[in-house]
């Protein structure tokens, strides 16, 4: 089982739901996403998600399009955020999802970055713009170098189209909360939780909802369907706002979401 | 001149997931697969249905001006002293450029899918113009980003229920490189036809510009099995390849995946896209449609190419000898043609695809020679 799965099923056994923060590697230096990354987890964070900057992130809202600048702007490469990865596991067993657009993986070498990435500690690989149709090469080098390649569920995803997703996919599918870009919403979709449920009847893998996510208050209504919350843009710009501070605004914020979703989990099992 | 390799048993393409050969494909975030799945098989309805083939003919020829004449540059070849220089003119077309061809198919289509907005990027602006230009006729709410892709994709991914995203080159997901060749393939099906009457044989070369690359695949495509007629991309060398502010994709880049498809990029060895230079605003890119990239693999199409300054002065040769002012895009296939026309003799024939009109370029042409407009 990929530590990935240990980590889903644990919780579920607890009656719990996971805490997954992203933060782009090298926002806005090395050391200090490694703080970051500490601080996350000393509050409970159950997996962490690690941006591989792409100068042309398509699929992010301004807030993670400025993140991702700063950290190329600080010479970010994969090869730098694999030294990352290596660190952080000498220290920590929770699991690191390497997320990001596929170039810079497709340039790296896919055989390459599966077995770098295995070798360095990560569990798993998720790349915004490679539907399943693409991800033919990089789902079985990952599955040789036994890493999770997580897939993306959408509010446009017919049924059909999930089951078949969800065939393929691994470790746990990621469920794009709203139709659009990244970015911390003041509302999130009403019918979000119908959608979740709706994928949930035809897979047994977890199920994590991002995009979209900024306060306390929907975290915990996430916790109420789904197995993992994921928040991205929400800590950028405490990034972006906070310079030295960062860690110790992040450990806040995430320890505010922690707790609220602990009270919604437990609150669903009772 | 050389003779192309290509085989007549070449596959068809793109194959059913939309790759040529390794190229294309659909590289999207998972909110826009579901839309491109049902564009993509609209489209594979619409392309055969005779209502729809009638509808766009009619305004292709109405409003868009359809056919354009095949002009032969006498004063231009006479001067150049050697092959004998044709020009299809599509700079003659409503909005001034070929882009309208792709634009009407596209708003046809969009408005079969009962989508009620358009979206479109635009580099030089006339995709832009063609795309306001059929919204209007049609219409239907219109927004323009002048960037490349990123922009359009990302309100693509908020608003895809009721837009439609007007791609305006051979790139992007299929079935995208697929749908803009055959919008834009009514240039080379005329062309054919139209130097076959005025010369009673094929050219020996069809030369194009190549940003992107729909006005040369729009030629091309009709001589894709005249084996003995040479397809020649130009793409743009900006200030010289080996300054690195350029914009030739296939002559300088590497493959790697952007805005959806499998293609030859400008990026560095860590895959992170660079900036492209190019005096014309039109092939300023850092990508090429896959097929171009097929085309160069398969040595049925060869890329050559053509600085800012060569550009400039085919602008002007044209300009003097023929009062025919191209776009700084469709001067690169000119100045190519220049380069060409002398190492050949009367009986050989270039036809150049004059893709775009120049007006909009004379701010930029000014600036460039140092020439002040009162």
């Amino acid at each position: 089982m990929s530590r990935i799965a240990e980590t889903f099923a644990a919780l579920r056994a607890r009656g719990q739901v996971a805490l997954v923060p992203y933060f782009t590697a090298g926002d806005p230096d090395l050391p200090t996403t490694r703080d970051l990354v500490r601080a996350a987890l000393a509050e409970g964070a159950d997996a962490i998600e690690l941006g591989v900057p792409f100068s042309d992130p398509m699929a992010d809202g301004p807030v993670l399009q400025r993140s991702a600048a700063r950290a190329l702007a600080a010479g970010m490469t994969l090869p730098r955020v694999l030294e990352l990865v290596a660190k952080l596991r000498s220290e920590s067993t929770q699991p690191i999802v390497l997320f990001g657009y596929y170039n810079p993986f497709f340039r790296y070498g896919v055989e390459r970055i599966a077995a770098d990435a295995a070798a360095a500690g990560a569990d798993g690989f998720l790349c915004v713009d490679l539907p399943p149709e693409e991800a033919g090469d990089l789902r079985a080098a990952a599955r040789g170098a036994g890493l999770d390649l997580i897939a993306l569920l959408a509010p446009t995803t017919p049924m059909a189209r999930v089951r078949t997703i969800a065939r393929v996919a691994s470790g746990f599918l990621y469920f794009v909360s709203v139709l659009g870009v990244t970015g911390a919403r003041a509302e999130l979709p009403r019918e979000l939780p119908a959608l979740v449920r709706r994928a949930r009847a035809v897979t047994h893998l977890p199920l994590g909802v991002g995009f979209g996510v900024g306060r306390p208050e929907q975290a915990a209504w996430i916790a109420g369907f789904a197995d993992a919350v994921i928040v991205g843009s929400a800590l950028a710009r405490l990034v972006e706002e906070g310079e030295r501070e960062a860690p110790a605004r992040v450990a806040s914020f995430l320890g505010g979401l922690r707790r609220a979703i602990g009270a919604a989990a437990a609150a669903r099992t009772a | 001149m050389p003779r192309s390799k290509s085989s007549s048993a070449a596959p068809k393409l793109p194959d059913a997931a939309g790759h040529f050969g390794v190229y294309g494909g659909r590289y999207v975030s998972e909110t826009l697969m579901p839309a491109l799945i049902e564009l993509e098989r609209a489209y594979r309805r619409l392309r055969r249905e005779p209502g729809f083939r009638r509808e766009l003919a009619s305004w292709l020829r109405d409003y868009a001006n359809r056919p354009t004449p095949l002009y032969f540059a006498q004063h231009l070849s006479r001067r150049l002293g050697g092959a004998r220089i044709y020009l299809k003119r599509e700079d003659l077309l409503h909005t001034g450029a070929h882009k309208i061809n792709n634009t009407i198919g596209q708003a046809l289509l969009a408005r079969r899918l009962k989508k009620t907005r358009l979206i479109a990027e635009t580099g030089a602006g006339q995709h832009g113009v063609a795309t306001a230009t059929v919204a209007a006729l049609f219409g239907m709410r219109c927004e323009i980003f002048m960037d490349a892709m990123n922009e359009a994709l990302r309100d693509w991914i908020a608003t895809v229920r009721d837009t439609f995203y007007v791609i305006g080159s051979v790139a992007g997901p299929h079935p995208y490189p697929l749908m803009v060749r055959e919008f834009q393939a009514v240039i080379g099906e005329e062309a054919r036809r139209q130097v076959l009457r005025a010369c009673g044989r094929l050219p020996d070369a069809c030369i194009a510009c190549v940003g992107g690359g729909s006005n040369a695949l729009g030629l091309f495509h009709a001589f894709r099995r005249d084996r003995r007629v040479e397809l020649i991309g130009v793409e743009a060398a900006g200030r010289g390849l080996e300054t690195g502010a350029h914009a030739a994709s296939l002559a300088a880049g590497q493959v790697g995946v952007l805005h959806g498809s499998k293609s030859y990029l400008l990026q560095d060895e860590t895959g992170q896209i660079r900036n492209a230079h190019s005096i014309s605003a039109g092939l300023d890119y850092p990508g090429v449609g896959p097929e171009h990239a097929w085309l160069r693999d398969s040595g049925r199409a060869t890329y050559v190419t053509v600085t800012d300054d060569e550009a400039v002065e085919g602008l002007r040769f044209l300009t003097s000898t023929e009062g025919i002012i191209p776009a700084l895009e469709s001067a690169h296939a000119v100045a190519h043609a220049i380069r060409l026309a002398p190492r050949l003799d009367r009986r050989q024939i270039l036809l150049v695809n004059l893709s775009g009109r120049g007006d909009k370029d004379m701010g930029t042409v000014a600036d460039y020679l140092g020439v002040k407009l009162t």
